[in-house]
């Protein structure tokens, strides 16, 4: 498996095995997450955060992860502050900062932007999210997180619930769950449906897709409840939002009939789709979900500047 | 090249190229490809639903004094795969060129999507792979929407 130099873009230029490593890798990074050991592995790197889209989590998450391995961390958190406001093209700037770093890391509401982005760099670029596509590193943390809970992946039934549409973390994942042997079932209204041309995919992968609109029931059965926020961001028409948001919404009362063992995850931010009584179960994982961005981001970009094994 | 009767319906050329074993009713997407409008100013004759031995029906397109350029070529294959191409001097077949329909093309037609990078006012060639060759679909490399066959005629 090679890693050094490598562009993290979409899940799916991964096999199995190697997710599987970066998994492996990940928990070796735990200590140092949780601050309980210091590291230099990264000392002397740069990365550098190209941000053209808010973020609160991935952004702080790579540079937490950066810094707490010794690197350096520079960039820009919204496009606003950078010569894109003056036009520049996104192609002009990923030749200007590879200058600057080591690794870049790309958020982009534009589709393929990363995929551009990797074409030009001569330095690994790391996908943290392009428009409604594609989100690896959410998709491995997400990974993490259930295989940490479970300590497995095959055989469980995962739902996915809200904003299948819209919602790159969902389509990125179900893509990601396409190596293993999991149910997953696509929770949405109709009008947020995942697209024809994900499912497509899902299935010709030969993943065991299901689609309900019936949330108590799939609560029932699941393992794995992920929920997403309708994002009010992506709407073309702000009617369709008002009308969409609050179509699901997960409480305690809604978990007293769950399976046993499940547990509920949510890439965050939340708005109203998961009610705060929910923080105090046991079945709550969100926040655990942000500590494995954490080590995942840690491993990622360990390996790709080629410091693993050192 | 024609096929027997079809010689009365659509006379030879002498020099230029001749569109043959276009998927029947395909013919005016050829014309719109090859850029025809009320300026062209080259002799083109277009038949539809000749009769065909290989696929029942077919069209035809011939155009005088012109040879066609690969990328035109390559814009054809895109909506008539099987088509065949010959290039005529003087009356006789100096060239037959079968359009073929490349894994990956670029630069031909457009992504759909809006939110697409290649949509972006980004120096980048919109980049598809083929999935499928007939009926025709195209998926972007950057933003992985599909491009059914209406969507590619649209554009031309």
């Amino acid at each position: 498996m090679e890693f050094e130099g490598r562009d993290v873009i979409d899940i799916r230029d991964f096999s199995r095995e190697e997710v599987e490593f970066i998994l492996d890798v990940s928990q070796k990074f735990e200590p140092i997450a949780a601050g309980q050991r210091r590291s230099n592995l990264l000392q002397g790197y740069v990365l550098c955060n190209l941000f053209f889209e808010p973020s609160t989590r991935t952004r702080l998450s790579f540079s937490s992860a950066m810094m707490r391995l010794g690197g350096s961390v520079t960039g820009f958190a919204t496009g606003a502050t950078s010569s894109i406001a003056k036009g520049e093209t996104l192609s002009d700037t990923v030749r200007v900062v590879e200058n600057y770093c080591d690794v870049m890391v790309l958020r982009s509401n534009k589709e393929g932007a990363a995929r551009l982005a990797a074409d030009l760099s001569s330095k690994p670029v790391i996908n943290a999210g392009d428009g409604s596509r594609q989100h690896p590193t959410q998709t491995l943390l997400d990974l993490y997180t259930i295989r940490k809970e479970f300590g497995r992946i095959d055989g469980l039934s995962i739902a996915l619930v809200g904003d299948l549409k819209y919602g790159r973390t969902v389509h990125s994942l179900s893509y990601g769950l396409t190596k293993y042997d999991v149910d997953l079932c696509l929770v949405s209204p109709p009008e947020l449906r995942m697209p024809e041309e994900v499912i497509e995919d899902l299935e010709k992968e030969g993943l065991n897709v299901k689609e309900t609109s019936d949330l108590s029931q799939v609560v029932r059965e699941s393992d794995v409840l992920y929920v997403t926020r309708i994002q009010k961001e992506r709407f073309p028409d702000p009617t369709e939002y008002e009308r969409m948001k609050g179509a699901y919404s997960v409480d305690a009362k809604l978990l007293q009939d769950a399976k046993k063992g499940l547990i509920v995850m949510h890439p965050l931010p939340r708005v109203d789709e998961i009610s705060p009584d929910v923080d105090s179960l046991p079945n709550a994982r969100y926040f655990q979900q942000v500590f494995s961005g954490l080590v995942v981001r840690m491993a990622l970009l360990s390996l790709v500047l080629g410091r693993w094994g050192d | 090249m024609a096929e027997a009767g079809t010689e009365l319906r659509v006379k030879k050329i002498r020099d230029g190229t001749v569109i043959d074993h276009i998927k029947a009713g395909y013919g005016p997407a050829v014309l719109r490809i090859l850029g025809v409008t009320k300026d062209f100013d080259k002799v083109l004759t277009m038949a539809m639903n000749v009769p065909s031995s290989r696929t029942g029906r077919k069209d035809i397109v011939k155009v005088e004094g012109r040879e066609l350029a690969r990328s035109e070529l390559n814009k054809i294959s895109l909506i008539t795969p099987d088509a065949t191409v010959n290039i005529i001097r003087d009356y006789e077949v100096r060239k037959k060129v079968r359009v073929s329909l490349p894994k990956r093309i670029q630069g031909i037609v457009r992504c759909i999507n809006p939110n697409c990078v290649t949509n972006a006012g980004e120096p980048v060639e919109p980049t598809f792979d083929v999935v499928s060759r007939d009926p025709i679909r195209l998926r972007c490399t950057y933003c992985g929407k599909f491009l059914e066959e209406k969507e590619i005629m649209d554009q031309f």
